[in-house]
C-alpha cells in the first residue's frame, strides 16, 4: 500500500462525506494503522423502539453494512463503491441509546468477490450488539480484466 | 390493551409512529393485511448511497426491510409486543433505480410461542423484480421476558 496514514484518514472522511446515507446516520471513522474504527453517534432519530429504548435494527444492519464498505474503499484500492450481494446480521443484545462502534474484518478479498465480517459493540468490545457476515462485488484497480 | 380488535391496521401507524427511525426515513405503510405489510420509503437525497449513480442506500432497503418484516410480525399477532431481530439475511439482486423510492413487502408466515419467522421484498416498482430479499426470525414479547426471568421461554 503506497498510501500513507494521514491520507487514508483523508480519504476515509471524504469518502463519507460524499455518501448522504452516511451523512444522514452521522456516521464518522477513525484509522488506527490500517485498522478503521467506524462510530455511529447516538442520536434520537435512531431509535426503533422507544419503550425500551432501543437502536433500530436496521440502523444497526445499515451501520455494519457501512463498516464493511468504508473497509473494502480504504484498504483495497477499488474502482468505485463496493456493491454489497448479501449480508446476514445476528443481533446479540439490543442498541442502548449510546455511541455504537463497529470494526471489519476482510476475511477474503478475491478479484470480484469480498468476503466481510464485522462486529459492532458499544460498552465493551467482547460484548457485541451485532455481527455481520457479508460478500461484496468489488473491482481491484490494478485488474484490467475485470 | 386499547386495540385488540381482529383487525390489526389500525395499530400500525401507531407503531410507526413510535419508531423514531421509522419516521426518520419517510416510511410509509401502503398496506397491511393479516400477517402481511407493505411499506414505502420515498426517494430523498440525503438517503443516496452512491452519489455518482443517485441510488437510495443499501442501508436504508436493510432499513426497511427490518422494520416491515417486524410489522409483520405485529400484523400476525395481533396485538402489541416487544420483538426484537433476532437474525436477518438480505440479498441484494440489484441497485433501486435513479430517484425512485422503495417499497417492501412483508409476510409473516410462522409463529411459534419465541420466535417468528417472516420474508420480505423489496422493490421500486414490480414486486417481481425485487431489489433485495430479506428472511428474518423475531424474538418475540422480549421486555416480558426481560421483567419476569423466571418465566420458562
Amino acid at each position: 500500500m503506497s498510501v500513507s496514514g494521514p491520507d487514508l484518514n483523508q480519504q476515509l472522511a471524504d469518502l463519507l462525506g460524499r455518501i448522504p446515507y452516511a451523512v444522514f446516520l452521522g456516521v464518522r471513522a477513525d484509522l488506527a494503522g490500517d485498522e478503521m474504527t467506524a462510530v455511529l453517534p447516538y442520536s434520537d432519530r435512531l431509535i426503533g423502539n422507544p419503550v425500551l429504548p432501543a437502536l433500530h435494527g436496521g440502523v444497526i444492519g445499515a451501520f455494519l453494512e457501512m463498516t464493511a464498505v468504508a473497509q473494502l474503499s480504504v484498504g483495497q484500492g477499488l474502482v468505485g463503491l463496493p456493491r454489497t450481494i448479501d449480508v446476514t446480521i445476528d443481533y446479540l443484545r439490543s442498541g442502548r441509546p449510546r455511541d455504537t462502534y463497529a470494526r471489519a474484518n476482510i476475511r477474503k478479498a478475491g478479484r470480484r468477490i469480498a468476503n466481510v465480517q464485522v462486529e459492532a459493540w458499544q460498552e465493551t468490545r467482547s460484548a457485541p450488539i451485532a455481527v455481520l457476515h457479508g460478500h461484496f462485488l468489488i473491482a481491484p484497480k490494478d485488474d484490467g480484466a475485470a | 390493551m386499547t386495540d385488540q380488535t381482529s383487525n390489526p391496521t389500525g395499530l400500525l401507524p401507531h407503531m410507526m409512529i413510535m419508531a423514531p427511525h421509522a419516521s426518520a426515513l419517510g416510511m410509509t405503510v401502503a398496506s397491511v393485511e393479516r400477517a402481511e405489510v407493505v411499506l414505502h420509503v420515498p426517494f430523498r437525497d440525503d438517503l443516496v448511497g452512491d452519489p455518482e449513480r443517485g441510488v437510495i442506500a443499501g442501508g436504508v432497503v436493510t432499513a426497511l426491510l427490518d422494520h416491515a418484516c417486524g410489522q409483520a410480525v405485529m400484523a400476525a399477532l395481533g396485538d402489541y409486543q416487544t420483538i426484537a431481530t433476532l437474525d436477518l439475511r438480505i440479498d441484494y439482486m440489484r441497485s433501486a433505480e435513479p430517484g425512485l423510492g422503495v417499497f417492501c413487502h412483508a409476510h409473516c408466515y410462522k409463529v411459534t410461542r419465541s420466535v417468528a419467522f417472516v420474508r420480505g421484498q423489496a422493490y421500486d416498482r414490480d414486486r417481481g423484480d425485487p431489489v433485495a430479499t430479506a428472511q428474518a426470525a423475531f424474538m418475540l414479547n422480549t421486555s416480558a421476558r426481560r421483567s419476569s426471568k423466571a418465566t420458562a421461554t
